[in-house]
Order: structure tokens, then C-alpha cells, then sequence
């Protein structure tokens, strides 16, 4: 287990080593001016200019530009150009909400991913099946900025849901709990609509693999020992699920953090995404550097969560 | 009298007039195609009168501020926005964005992703490795965030956005390619090729590639629509094709401001969104049950 662990661990420092290149040659290589007013805006000076490119290192050769920026993103040292705050420390105080809403729609999108897809393989074929398949490419086809309007419009009207921000301003909750149920309400509305295509593609991924399963000759034994149908597919058939439960983790991460994106913009809600755009509006790249570099990162940690557990949850795979 | 019609000859069918056979049985994957179809004329038929100079139903920039923010009427069927031009005409534009956007983004990262792929399956050993640690590091990047960040960069054009999406959507096609090649590889064919003296290209593009040609064709259908909705909420955020250009995304983004008063402004485009992606979907869909060798097994 541990030799497994460590193994993926020197494998997940390669990939952050490839992460951390793609990160920088977006900037670097993506044609278009690096500064925040534009390449042949008259009104900045060649000094400033200058300046500029010496503080951000852009005098160098693109190896040593690679060099100080990922010693500075180690060293808590790279700065946003917008107000020569740390960046690390800008993101981290948008970790908890960005946390809280995919973490949120993450669990939405597996348990309800599990509950459609098992539905839909239970019915393989027949009328429910095809129902609950059209459903799910019809979650996968939905713009979300368009669903959150809508939904925003109906529950403002009929509603009491809130739509703004991450707690209620003008009230001081004493209690703990209060506090923590505050909150709660508050992520609900956006994790739900982040998590739509997720439970869509979850839903597609399950109904695939208990398909699959249900070829298997165990489960050919289970119905030969006359076991009902049901008895077939929950006691036995199910159990395989909790594999494309798992990778799910891995598989939805990175669709859910892009689309936080949009869905924070719409909800103000205070999470990296939106950091994320407010630094694309005012070309902060150190910024976008960072938080490329530290989502993609964060992915990674999920997926290697993903790998250990399951190699926990199931004894069949090997840990060498 | 009595005459016996002679049985007529059973010809095995081929895989691919089997795979006909199976697509033309899956009434929704018809329907949906028939939907794409029907969107891709409306595309080509708009642009074409556009080229001609002929504004049909209506000019989709002209402004008209005394007819502002109509609702849907005989006149302007799907209404008018905060300026007054015609969200019916700006809609049949935005349907030739939205498909030109789908259609070419899919073509780069195909050519980005089977090429990689193909490389990557065919090498085998530390060149398989390399590539496939690097894909493993691109599937890390939260897609969307990824395009904002490089659209935001380069600077939004309907160039650039095509560009950039098929430059960060090919990791996909690429781990298809690689594994289809990596058993190809196996096959009696190939070792053949091989033993005959043919050169790596030539097995690869020849021989290799038309037998993978059926799932790389469903993953392409697939990504169609991922496009599409990947520009919708780029124009939506604003780094889209940039106004007065029309799109689906930017109808919305425009409207969303008149939101309690113009119902029409929002609903209207993001129905032509999902209905474009989901008849994508459904197509690639069904598709891909079509080519599906396991279900013959069945």
C-alpha cells in the first residue's frame, strides 16, 4: 500500500511538472501583448515599460522566465499585477467557497449520476431506459448560464431561495450550526445547476458499467441459482458501481471548476472562478499563471485520492 | 398452378452496411440527425444570403430604437432587443456562428488528436509515455477556465476562438486514437504490413487509420456540441465573437439586463442552444451504438 501510495505520488510530481509548463507557455506563447494596457498604448512610456518587464522578468530567455515564475509561485513571492497582493494569498482566501460549491456539486452529480443510471440500466432497453437516457443528453446540452437565469427569474418571483453570494449580509448568526445552515442554503442553488451536467455524464458512465457487469458470469451463476431479478441486481450486480463512482471523482473535477466559472460570475459568488475571471477582464496574468497552476493541481490531488481509494475499495486491484 | 419464387441469395452483409442497418433502426439518432441537417441548411442558406446582400427576414444589426424591446409579434416573431433589431434574424445568424464554431474547432483538435494519438499508439515504449503523461497534464486543466484564459489572451475573434478550442479539446480524441492503435498494432494486417517493408507512415495513415475511422467519427460528432456550448458561454462572459456580431451566447449576455422585462431575449437563444446540442449529442449517440462492435456480441 505504501510503495503503491509513493509510487503515485512520484508519478503525480511528473504530471505537476507538465502542469506547470502548460500553465506558463499559455502566457508565454499565446500571441498578444503581456502587458495589462496593450502593446502600443501611447500613453505608457517606454520607462514604464521597462520597468515592467524587468519586475516580471520578461527580459530573460523563456527557461529562466519559467524559473522565476515557478520559484516565485513555490515562494509565495509572485504578485498580482493588479494590486501587488500575493496571489497564493488571494487564492486562498477564495478556497473554502470554491471548495464548498464543487465539493457540493460534486456530490450531486455522483448520487444522483448513481441513482439514473442504475435506474436506467435496471430498464436497459425498455421505455424507462430511453426516457431517462434523452433526459440525461438533454442535461448534457444545457448552457448553464441560461438555466441559472431562468431559474433565478422563477425563484426571485416564487421563491425564497437565495441567489446572491455565500451568506445572508445584515444578520450575525450566533450559533455555530446557524452559521454552517447559512451557508449551506446559500451553495445550494449553484451547485445544483454546476452539478446538471454531472449528473448527466455520471449517469451515462454508471448505466454503461452495470451493463457491463450484468454480462459477467458471476452474475450469470447468481440468476442460474434462481435468484429474482432484484436480488441479481442490487445485491449483486450494484457492488461493481462503486468503480465509476470512484473515477467519476477524477473525470467530473475538471468540468465542474471550468464551469464554476460562469455560474460564479452569475451568482457572485466568491470562489476562484470568479477570481479567475476578474483576472482575465484585467489581463493579471501572474494571477492566471497561478491559478491554472493551482486548479489543475488540485485536480491532480483529486485524482490521486481517486486512485488510492480505489485500490482500497477493491481488492482486485493490485498495488505494485 | 403453383410456382416457388426462388429464395434470394443471402449475402453476408459488411460491417459498415450492417452499422447502416443498426443507425437507420434508432428512430431518435434519425430524428436528431435530421435536426443537425436541418440546422446546417439554415446555416449555409443564411450565409449565402448574407454574401448576396440580402437581409432575410431582416437585417440582424439594423437598430430600430421605436420598435425596442417588443415582444414576440407578426412583424418580428421572436421579438425585438433593447436597440430593436430582430432576435429571430440575430438568431438565424448566430445558428451559422454557432455551427461554423462546432464544425472547425472539431476539425483542428482531430488533426491535433489523431496525429498525437497515432504516434503515441503506434511508438508504443517511452515516445507512448511522454505524450500520454503530457494528455494526463492537459486533462487536469479545468477545460473552460483553460479557453477563457487563452481567449482572454489572444484577444476574442471567431479566429481565435475556433483555434483555441481545438487546441485545448484534442486529449480525448488523442487517449481514443492511442488505445484503437495500441491493439491495432497486434493485428495480423499490420504485422503483415510490416513484414512486406512498409514504412511507419504508410501503415499508419493506410492501413491503421481507416479501421479506427469509426470511433474517431463518434467522438467527433460528440465534440460538436461541446464547441458549441464552449463559445456560448465564452460570448455569454463576453470573450466570444465580439458585437454586433450575433451569436446565440451574446443574445443572452445583451439580455440579460432587460431579464424581467424581456423574457423573449433569454429564452429564446438558449433553447437554439440546446437544441443544437442535444441533436448533436443524440446523433453521436446513436452513432456510436451503431458502430458499437460489442453489441453484435449480444
Amino acid at each position: 500500500m505504501t510503495v503503491f501510495i509513493i509510487r503515485r505520488l512520484l508519478a503525480s510530481v511528473v504530471l505537476l511538472f507538465f502542469i506547470s509548463l502548460i500553465s506558463f507557455f499559455i502566457i508565454t506563447l499565446t500571441p498578444g501583448s503581456p502587458y495589462p494596457w496593450g502593446e502600443l498604448n501611447p500613453k505608457v512610456s517606454e520607462d514604464v515599460k521597462r520597468i515592467f518587464r524587468e519586475k516580471f522578468h520578461l527580459d530573460k530567455p523563456l527557461h529562466e522566465q519559467y524559473g522565476f515564475i515557478m520559484r516565485d509561485l513555490f515562494t509565495g513571492e509572485l504578485r498580482s499585477i493588479k494590486d501587488e497582493r500575493p496571489v497564493l494569498a488571494k487564492i486562498a482566501e477564495r478556497l473554502p467557497a470554491t471548495l464548498a460549491l464543487n465539493l457540493g456539486a460534486l456530490a450531486l452529480s455522483l448520487s444522483f449520476g448513481l441513482l439514473l443510471g442504475v435506474y436506467g440500466a435496471r430498464y436497459a432497453g425498455r421505455p424507462p431506459d430511453v426516457i431517462t437516457s434523452i433526459l440525461a443528453f438533454v442535461f448534457i446540452a444545457l448552457p448553464g448560464f441560461w438555466v441559472s437565469y431562468l431559474l433565478a427569474i422563477g425563484l426571485v418571483n416564487y421563491g425564497a431561495v437565495p441567489i446572491l453570494g455565500t451568506h445572508t449580509i445584515g444578520v450575525t448568526f450566533t450559533n455555530g450550526l446557524e452559521v454552517f445552515l447559512d451557508r449551506w442554503w446559500h451553495v445550494m442553488l449553484p451547485a445544483s445547476i454546476l452539478a446538471i451536467g454531472g449528473v448527466a455524464v455520471q449517469s451515462r458512465f454508471i448505466r454503461a458499467s452495470m451493463i457491463e457487469t450484468l454480462r459477467e458470469d458471476y452474475i450469470r451463476t447468481a440468476r442460474a441459482k434462481g435468484l429474482d431479478e432484484n436480488a441479481v441486481f442490487y445485491r449483486h450486480a450494484l457492488r461493481n458501481s462503486v468503480r465509476p463512482l470512484i473515477t467519476g471523482i477524477g473525470m467530473l473535477l475538471p468540468a465542474l471548476i471550468g464551469g464554476a466559472v460562469i455560474i460564479e460570475n452569475i451568482f457572485a459568488y466568491p470562489g476562484m472562478g470568479r477570481l479567475g475571471y476578474e483576472a482575465v477582464l484585467e489581463r493579471d496574468y501572474p494571477t492566471l499563471v497561478a491559478l491554472n497552476f493551482v486548479t489543475a493541481a488540485l485536480v491532480l490531488l483529486g485524482n490521486l485520492l481517486a486512485d488510492v481509494l480505489y485500490a482500497v475499495v477493491d481488492p482486485r486491484v493490485r498495488l505494485e | 398452378m403453383i410456382t416457388t419464387t426462388p429464395e434470394p441469395l443471402e449475402v453476408a452483409a459488411s460491417p459498415m452496411e450492417r452499422s447502416l442497418r443498426r443507425f437507420r433502426a434508432n428512430k431518435i439518432g434519425l430524428y436528431a440527425l435530421g435536426m443537425v441537417g436541418l440546422l446546417a441548411v439554415i446555416a449555409v442558406a443564411f450565409f449565402a444570403l448574407d454574401v448576396l446582400g440580402i437581409p432575410w427576414p431582416m437585417d440582424p444589426d439594423a437598430t430600430n430604437l421605436e420598435r425596442k424591446l417588443l415582444s414576440p409579434n407578426p412583424v418580428n416573431w421572436l421579438g425585438t432587443d433593447n436597440l430593436g433589431r430582430d432576435v429571430f434574424s440575430r438568431m438565424l445568424n448566430g445558428a451559422y456562428i454557432s455551427l461554423t464554431v462546432g464544425f472547425v474547432a472539431v476539425f483542428v483538435s482531430l488533426f491535433i488528436g489523431v496525429t498525437v494519438g497515432a504516434v503515441a499508439g503506434y511508438f508504443g515504449k517511452w515516445v507512448d509515455n511522454l505524450i500520454m503523461r503530457f494528455v494526463d497534464a492537459i486533462m487536469c486543466f479545468p477545460t473552460f477556465f483553460l479557453i477563457l484564459t487563452a481567449v482572454a489572451l489572444v484577444g476574442p475573434s471567431i479566429f481565435n476562438i475556433i483555434i483555441v478550442i481545438g487546441l485545448v479539446s484534442w486529449t480525448g480524441t488523442a487517449r481514443l486514437v492511442r488505445a484503437e492503435f495500441l491493439t491495432l498494432r497486434e493485428s495480423a494486417y499490420v504485422q503483415a504490413a510490416r513484414a512486406l517493408g512498409q514504412r511507419g507512415p504508410k501503415i499508419i495513415f493506410r492501413h491503421m487509420l481507416p479501421n479506427a475511422a469509426a470511433p474517431i467519427l463518434v467522438t467527433a460528432v460528440l465534440g460538436v456540441p461541446e464547441a458549441i456550448l464552449a463559445e456560448a458561454g465564452l460570448s455569454f462572459l463576453g470573450f466570444g465573437v465580439q458585437p454586433p456580431q450575433a451569436t446565440w451566447g451574446n443574445i443572452i449576455a445583451d439580455g440579460k439586463s432587460y431579464i424581467l422585462d424581456a423574457w423573449w431575449l433569454i429564452l429564446f437563444p438558449g433553447l437554439a442552444i440546446l437544441i443544437a446540442a442535444l441533436s448533436f449529442y443524440l446523433t453521436g449517440d446513436a452513432l456510436r451504438q451503431a458502430v458499437e462492435t460489442r453489441s453484435e456480441r449480444q
